[in-house]
């Protein structure tokens, strides 16, 4: 595992300002007005479109993390979509209401209404991040099946709770909020996501993180305090769903508890699978892959769900360990180099 | 140690004198492994004491034992299969790294400084133990004898005073025992580590300790030196039986 930590700071500030422009430029290129043969204009992505684009961006936030947690430490979890619904709902809450105060105490406007937004994405994210705090400490003492399940528990606990607050509209669901998620800040959301990730996973929280995926005996031994790993990864993961849930939020501008069953969950894990359990570029393309691949497969008409579920039937049948396997981006790129090379 | 009913260890009294090799042997069953775990913190005691070092550890958890000064290795080898060598002996260097979560998400200087001192300090153990050749291979890859010199090569890396070695011989042919005769006799003089050893091999045992206790039914039957056990009718009864 290579580590970026050898690179001056202004180089990789620099870098995450092209990243940054170039996000910037795409997003604007998707809200040119074009004009249309009926004389009126429409912008280069529809609505439609855009949503689903926004959309990977929150699937890429929701499977990374949930790697982390998953295919990193090696702790079965499928209670992911609980903690996304406490973001979301945690965030939406805070826009409807102490946001637009916060919007115009900083003084109106864009940046007014940029501020309250991430303010909300952060509140998101630490309620899921405190929730996830309080269901690992007791369910990651558990092993394999058994922590499956208390995930999936407290999963549809949460989801019970919230259907439940009449606050944040509970079976009618919570409608009106703003939509402030665009291209632009889903995938810059995502980038920063999958970058702490990858610097955690390259540390020796990572290695540690792995060991005990491992083996959990073995690493308790090298002195490795197995429960305190495993509570981290589980409460940065969560708070990242979190944050994607706030994301979800504000793209979708409704929020409904039927959103977050654990079917959610169980989508989220997928994604991992598809790309590869245990690999950060993997999640990525996961997440990618599971939401265009709804939308691609929309000319098969009412077959839809079916060629859905038969490819995913065909992937795991007969590519068991994803589309990257273990590896990472780099790792590709340096055997593809190497095979075009020569000798290395 | 009771385990319900069952008395895996009884009444049993332990001296292991610093810096020494000493081996625990008996037959199959007589309460050697419980003994292990027991010191390295896999099961907690349900009557007497664990004294390490003057300190009461019976109790602890096994990484916080280990971070007290004692390091295992195991009979079924419990490597870090899908890792790399170095990758395991890095991990081992984990609970005495000064990065923080923080360091580690940001990458300041600290976090640059104690990776390196990491890699490098994982890197010298692996040359000291003619592993710096398998550094980026898989540890599952290794040939066996290889992978049980990695797994004390990892142990070394917690900084142990004591080095706890469950039956290391076991699955070696003859010439790979002798070799790891000599790799038990090197570490324990070269690093000044008192070595407590559970082996099924009477040659290696024998061979390198000085020093053993034989255990059956959880009891202890002798204490002493190599040439007085072997000669014990007691430890000769226990494991051919009676006459």
């Amino acid at each position: 595992m290579t580590s970026s930590a050898s690179q001056p700071w202004w180089k990789r500030a620099g870098w995450a300002v092209f990243a940054i422009a170039v996000l910037y430029a795409i997003d604007l290129a998707a809200k040119i007005p074009v004009g249309q043969t009926d004389g009126s204009t429409r912008p280069v992505l529809n609505l439609y479109l855009y949503q689903i684009i926004a959309s990977a961006a929150v699937n890429i936030i929701l499977a990374v993390s949930l790697q982390l947690i998953n295919g990193i430490t090696g702790q079965f979890s499928i209670g992911h979509a609980g903690f996304m619904a406490i973001g979301g709902y945690a965030a939406a809450d805070f826009s409807l209401h102490s946001g637009i105060d916060l919007a115009a105490i900083c003084g109106g406007g864009a940046l007014g209404e940029s501020v309250s937004f991430v303010v909300a994405l952060m509140i998101g994210a630490v309620f899921a991040a405190i929730a996830g705090l309080i269901v690992g400490i007791p369910s990651l003492r558990l092993r394999g099946d058994y922590l499956a399940i208390v995930t999936l528990g407290f999963g549809e606990i949460i989801r019970v709770i919230i259907l439940n607050v009449d606050r944040v509209g509970a079976a009618r669901g919570l409608s009106g909020i703003p939509q402030k998620t665009t291209i632009f800040t889903g995938y810059a959301f995502a980038a920063i996501t999958v970058l702490v990730v990858w610097n955690i996973y390259h540390s020796s929280f990572g290695r540690a993180m792995l060991a005990v995926r491992e083996d959990e005996i073995a690493a308790e031994a090298m002195g490795i305090r197995t429960t305190r790993t495993k509570v981290m990864a589980f409460v940065i993961s969560s708070g990242f769903a979190g944050l994607a849930g706030g994301l979800f939020a504000h793209l979708f501008m409704y929020l409904h508890t039927n959103t977050f069953t654990f079917v959610k969950s169980i989508e989220i894990v997928m994604m991992i699978i598809i790309g590869g359990l245990g690999s950060i570029t993997g999640a990525v393309f996961g997440g990618v892959v599971m939401t265009a691949l709804p939308e691609v497969l929309r000319p098969v008409g009412q077959w839809r769900m079916v060629v859905y579920s038969l490819i995913i039937i065909l992937a795991i049948r007969y590519r068991p360990q994803g589309l990257l396997g273990m590896r990472e981006l780099p790792d590709i790129l340096a055997s593809l180099r190497r095979k075009k090379g020569g000798a290395r | 140690m009771r385990f319900g009913g069952l008395y895996a260890v009884r009444d049993l009294v332990m001296k292991v004198p610093e810096q020494s090799l000493f081996g625990l042997i008996g037959p199959n069953g007589a309460g050697k492994t419980t003994i292990f775990n027991v010191i390295t913190g896999v099961y907690t005691p349900t009557g007497g004491q664990v004294v390490f070092g003057g300190t009461a550890i019976e109790g602890w958890l096994p990484a916080r034992i280990t971070e007290a000064g004692i390091a295992r290795t195991f009979q079924n080898i419990r490597l870090f299969a899908d890792l790399t060598v170095l990758e395991n002996v890095m991990i081992a260097f984990h609970h005495s790294s000064k990065e923080t979560l923080w360091d580690a998400v940001f990458r300041g200087r600290r976090f640059a400084e104690e990776e390196e001192r990491i890699r490098s300090k994982a890197m010298d153990l692996l040359k000291i133990f003619h592993l710096d050749g398998f550094a980026g291979e898989v540890s599952s890859s290794l040939p066996y004898g290889s992978q049980r010199r990695l797994e004390i090569a990892r142990a070394m890396a917690t900084s142990p005073r004591l080095l706890c070695l469950d039956e290391p011989a076991a699955g070696m042919n003859p010439q790979e025992s002798i070799e790891l005769m000599k790799l038990i006799r090197w570490v324990r003089d070269e690093f000044k580590m008192t070595i407590l050893l559970v082996e099924h091999n009477m040659r290696v045992v024998m061979g390198i300790c000085e020093s053993i206790q034989v255990v059956d039914y959880g009891e202890t039957i002798a204490v002493g030196p190599p040439d007085e056990i072997r000669r014990n009718p007691k430890v000769i009864e226990a494991y051919l039986g009676g006459a």
